[in-house]
């Protein structure tokens, strides 16, 4: 039963609370390229890959009392806290779900800034370009967010440690 | 912008019942309407399995796919009257991605796409940048454009305008389906005033934003998207017919990798089943051959893939009732068990089925979002998001939008000529938690 919701529950469970949509996303996303078994649909957005089909998600399982969710008024918008509710691990528990061994993957890009993480997805939407053109549509389509060169290249190193945490 | 293509001597027209006329000046567009890839457009319906429910919803990508082309001329003509900020270079990239941007959506797509884990966002990329007859057209504007098309198409071209006019909260793509989908299904919510919404347009740098003066046309957009959305695109009888066609999928992929022995070899399947599928095997796969498959399906020995396929063939679909799956999970162990005993496999006779299941979405404003919301401009040049002018958007917005509904063959539990006990005992459980 919903067992693409469960998949969120369990790396809720995994992760503790994540502060902030746009961090969900992007660590979705990226498990997604990690080859998580995720399949939210992602288009390329304002601050990088977004999907629509993960947000509807995380607020129905809101709805149905899965996850806890905090809304925090920030001045100009809101920011939102999400934790897995203790009915949402009664839920998990009684659909047996298991997300594969993700090793502390989770953890840690929940530990990563939201803009990091950004720019992270950004680099792995464009994986099959070069680098050089890599840093030639984060300057451009990100021109807000002024990534620095030393950031994509930080960006690439966390790609690559993330996969190397996967094969240990 | 320099091209093998120029201006047809005599302009090509179009009749469609939405915007009266479809016009072709390009000899680019024209071409591109005659690749092979853009008429198997033909072959692949608009809404997938709404037919079922709205039998009036027959229209096709192609149909669609031409809508928004021609709502994207009349936006730039309207904008190069007026404004210095619209670049006249950008127009026949705008126009051959308004006219391709569904070119790669297979049959049912939204089904396959869910069963597959496939993505017609990147066939359309192939599509425009690998072997084909629409590459070699577009290339014939020069060796970059068919990249400039692909990257509008993706949201990744570097002028935002571009994009937000095919794709963001108020585009071409969008008002040409709300308004043809209500056309062909008879519905009457979804009609808006598109000819005002294009003359209140104003481009800026990242988006184009409205007049304020044209708000109200806006709202009525807003409120068609809203109706649509819930009357059409989430009727519950066509997601159950959805359910079945991807059930039927399911089964057939399960089947392929047990090596089950199908009496018609499925041979337009087998390069997806095998996860192998080439740009050519796609380019085959269109509604016409789905619906022969599940013909010949109806004849297998395997009683599930029979059954289902009887059932979407014949339109005896699955009941539904509304369900609340955190009240719902402490029936569902014994259902699963009592559906097993009966000779229903849970998997495919009892199916959840999740808004969030469904490729639509209506609107809402910013919060933390990605999106950029909808903008109406104001006298003095400030821009002020739309809900926070409008009353009726305010009022439909942020508003509980998720549901969830319980399918199953309500025909098979009635009879009971075996497992009379049990069955009903399902029906008791499954009509309890409807209230």
């Amino acid at each position: 039963m919903l067992q693409e919701h469960c998949k969120l529950l369990a790396l809720f469970k995994q992760t503790g609370e994540i502060v902030g949509r746009k961090k969900l996303q992007k660590i979705i996303y990226i498990a997604k390229k990690l080859h998580f078994p995720f399949y939210e649909k992602y288009q390329f957005h304002i601050y990088g890959p977004y999907s629509e089909e993960l947000n509807l998600r995380v607020e129905e399982m809101s709805h149905l009392t899965f996850v806890e969710e905090v809304k925090e008024n920030k001045g100009g918008y809101y920011q939102y806290r999400y934790s897995l509710s203790k009915k949402g691990e009664e839920f998990l528990q009684l659909s047996e779900y298991e997300l594969p061994e993700a090793k502390g993957v989770f953890q840690n890009m929940n530990q990563q800034s939201s803009r990091f993480l950004e720019l992270v997805s950004t680099v792995l939407f464009f994986e099959d370009l070069s680098k050089e053109e890599v840093k030639e549509k984060v300057f451009t389509l990100k021109a807000k967010q002024n990534y620095t060169d030393e950031e994509v290249e930080n960006a690439y190193k966390y790609i690559d440690s993330l996969r190397n945490m996967l094969v240990q | 912008m320099a091209g093998r293509f120029g201006i047809l001597d005599e302009e090509k027209v179009f009749k469609d019942p939405v915007h009266r006329y479809i016009h072709v000046r390009d000899e680019l567009i024209w071409e591109l309407i005659g690749t092979r890839e853009f008429q198997r457009l033909r072959r692949v319906r608009q809404l997938g399995t709404t037919y079922l429910t709205f039998h009036g919803a027959e229209h096709t990508r192609f149909n669609h796919s031409l809508g928004v082309y021609e709502i994207m001329r009349r936006m730039i003509e309207n904008m190069e009257k007026k404004e210095p900020l619209w670049d006249p270079e950008e127009r026949l990239v705008c126009l051959s991605a308004a006219l391709l941007h569904d070119i790669g959506h297979g049959p049912f797509s939204h089904s396959f796409e869910k069963v597959f884990h496939t993505d017609h966002e990147e066939w359309t990329r192939e599509i425009i940048l690998g072997d084909t007859e629409v590459n070699r057209v577009l290339s014939g504007m020069g060796a970059d454009f068919p990249k400039k098309v692909a990257d509008v198409i993706a949201k990744t071209y570097t002028n935002k305008l571009v994009v937000s006019l095919i794709s963001s909260q108020i585009d071409a793509d969008r008002m040409d389906y709300l308004l043809r989908d209500a056309f062909y299904t008879g519905v009457s919510y979804g009609q808006f005033d598109m000819e005002r919404i294009l003359r209140v347009m104003r481009p800026t740098e990242d988006q184009a934003v409205f007049k304020i003066s044209g708000m109200h046309a806006v709202e009525d957009y807003i409120m068609s998207r809203y109706q649509m959305y819930w009357q059409v695109y989430f009727h519950p009888v066509t997601r159950s017919a959805e359910v079945i066609l991807s059930k039927i999928l399911h089964r057939a992929k399960e089947l392929y990798e047990k090596g089950y022995e199908f009496q018609d070899k499925p041979k337009h399947f087998s390069s997806l089943f095998a996860g192998k599928m080439t740009l050519e095997d796609y380019l085959k796969l269109d509604e016409s051959v789905i619906l022969y498959y599940f013909q010949e399906w109806q004849e297998e020995k395997d009683p599930i893939l029979q059954d289902l396929c009887c059932r979407f063939m014949d339109r005896r679909l699955f009941k539904y009732i509304e369900c609340d799956p955190s009240v719902q999970m402490e029936i569902w162990p014994e259902l699963n068990q009592l559906f097993t005993k009966i000779g229903l496999e849970p998997n495919y006779y009892l199916v959840i089925d999740s808004s969030s299941d469904l490729p639509y979405d209506f609107y809402r404003p910013g919060e933390e979002e990605e999106r950029l919301p909808i903008h109406l401009l104001k006298p003095n040049g400030d821009l002020r998001e739309l809900s926070r002018e409008s009353d009726i958007v305010e009022a439909i917005s942020g508003k509980k939008r998720t549901d969830h509904k319980l399918y199953f063959p309500k025909d098979l539990l009635e009879d009971k000529s075996k497992f009379a006990e049990e069955k009903q005992r399902i029906l008791e459980l499954l009509m309890a938690q409807e209230g």
